[in-house]
């Protein structure tokens, strides 16, 4: 990591001991609303990357010259600016993916974790270890996505991805004809929150440094 | 001593300049690819009809259009008339017919005036299908579909669309599994009377053998997308039946 030198934190400790979902608890809302598909999850996740690195890097260019009683609206016109971007970039040049992406682009703005970081670090510190901490938080966010993702569409819908790999519920193939049955609970939003919940309960009792008082 | 950039003078300025600058490139943005966006919006169209009386690339359970670039010949080759039903039946034939904005034309019909119904005539191995655009609302925004019929309006492929439900549960609208239970659901009863089909979470018949109950079954979680659809195949459907019922007469 010769080329991150130290900053090379900026992006493992999101991973890790200061997740923006687990740990800081941000982006909750996103994590509960499209997280029922592993796919939806992916998408959501590599949109977040991009709208966070660049956003980061904007609002790091012009910290000095932010006026502070207006910032807030200056990162969010900055957030929505780059939504839009890239909302109509993608529909002109990948109709198809746009369509895929379709309510999440829009759904990126009211995401708390690109406030939260603009807010916490781009506006103190410079362009490259902003865009480090963007793309850091964002894959923090993603993996926990991915991981809630993984679990609502394995056990709710008993497929990844779409492949059904459990067998067939209707049908009776697969594990199905052992008597298996889809959890449908798992496709609505509280189970969301559970997932999250347990991913957090096992974080924080293999570091107990984590567990505050 | 207070910073510079914390004068109010300084902040009103800063506001004005960010709000040119931005409102300049998205409007910029925005007109520059807006022709791009149209074509592709209208390729769009071109292949839901298709899609709807099954012309399309589909391989197991994916949904795939016919490729943009072969869509326009495509079109012409399988669409042999497309029709502007207006006022019941008084019928037009208008080859733009598929670029009528559906929601412009149903709050036409609400404001009281009358309501251009476009219906695409489609042929397919000596088979003819009857391709009729229907919108309505989801959860969250509009859903939308093209459904194909025989003369007996019975369903013949269908594509559904929506605007913004959920992931994973009204969003799968689109998803195969269920846009096929429409194919062979009738939409009149016995009796030749117009009931449409049910998005039904009882129809004890999951894997959609009866196909003359009016009903498909519902996607677990999606009650509100799927009443959606209920509804916008039994309002919007419905105005079409004086046209089958003149088919059949004549």
């Amino acid at each position: 990591m010769g080329l991150l030198g130290k900053d090379s934190k900026l992006i493992s400790d999101p991973l890790a001991d200061n997740n923006p979902i687990t740990i800081q608890v941000l982006g909750i809302c996103s994590a509960l609303a499209i997280t029922a598909e592993l796919k939806a999850s992916i998408v959501m996740s590599i949109s977040v990357i991009f709208v966070m690195g660049a956003g980061n890097v904007v609002i790091s260019l012009i910290r000095n010259i932010i006026p502070s009683k207006i910032r807030i609206i200056v990162q969010l016109t900055v957030v929505a600016a780059l939504v839009i971007i890239v909302d109509q970039v993608l529909k002109a040049y990948s109709y198809s993916l746009s369509k895929e992406l379709g309510a999440f682009i829009g759904l990126i703005i009211t995401n708390c974790i690109i406030m939260g970081r603009f807010e916490a670090f781009a506006l103190a510190n410079g362009v490259w270890r902003s865009f480090l901490d963007g793309i850091g938080n964002a894959i923090g966010y993603g993996v926990i996505l991915i991981i809630v993702g993984f679990f609502r569409e394995l056990l709710g819908s008993g497929t990844l991805l779409g492949y059904a790999v459990l067998g067939d519920p209707i049908e009776k193939t697969g594990l199905y004809s052992i008597g298996y049955e889809n959890n449908g609970f798992m496709l609505l939003a509280p189970m969301a929150l559970i997932v999250v919940g347990l991913i957090i309960w096992v974080q924080r009792s293999r570091n107990i440094s984590l567990i505050e008082d | 001593m207070e910073k510079r950039t914390d004068k109010n003078l300084y902040t009103l300025l800063f506001a004005t300049g960010m709000v040119i600058v931005v409102g300049s490139l998205l409007a910029f943005l925005a007109s520059s690819l807006k022709p791009r966006i149209n074509e592709n919006k209208r390729i769009e169209k071109q292949q839901n009809i298709l899609y709807a009386m099954g012309v399309h690339e589909n391989e197991g359970n994916s949904v795939a259009f016919v490729e943009d670039s072969k869509v326009a010949g495509e079109f012409s080759k399988y669409i042999k008339t497309q029709l502007v039903i207006t006022d019941g039946l008084n019928i037009i034939e208008d080859n733009d017919a598929y670029l009528i904005d559906i929601k412009k034309e149903q709050t036409k019909a609400k404001a009281g005036e009358s309501r251009k119904l476009p219906l695409f005539v489609g042929e397919k191995d000596g088979k003819t299908f009857y391709v009729a655009p229907i919108r309505g609302k989801g959860l969250w925004d509009a859903v939308w579909a093209y459904i194909a019929m025989d003369e007996n309006m019975i369903v013949q492929g269908a594509y559904f669309d929506h605007q913004a439900e959920t992931a994973g549960l009204g969003a799968n609208i689109k998803q195969r599994f269920f846009m096929d239970d429409f194919i062979g659901e009738h939409l009149l009863d016995e009796n030749g009377v117009f009931k449409g089909i049910t998005v039904s979470k009882s129809n004890a018949d999951p894997t959609n053998k009866i196909k003359d109950d009016n009903e498909v079954d519902a996607i677990a979680g999606a009650t509100i997308t799927g009443d959606g659809v209920s509804a916008m195949i039994k309002k919007d459907l419905k105005l079409y039946q004086p046209y089958f019922d003149n088919l059949k007469t004549n």
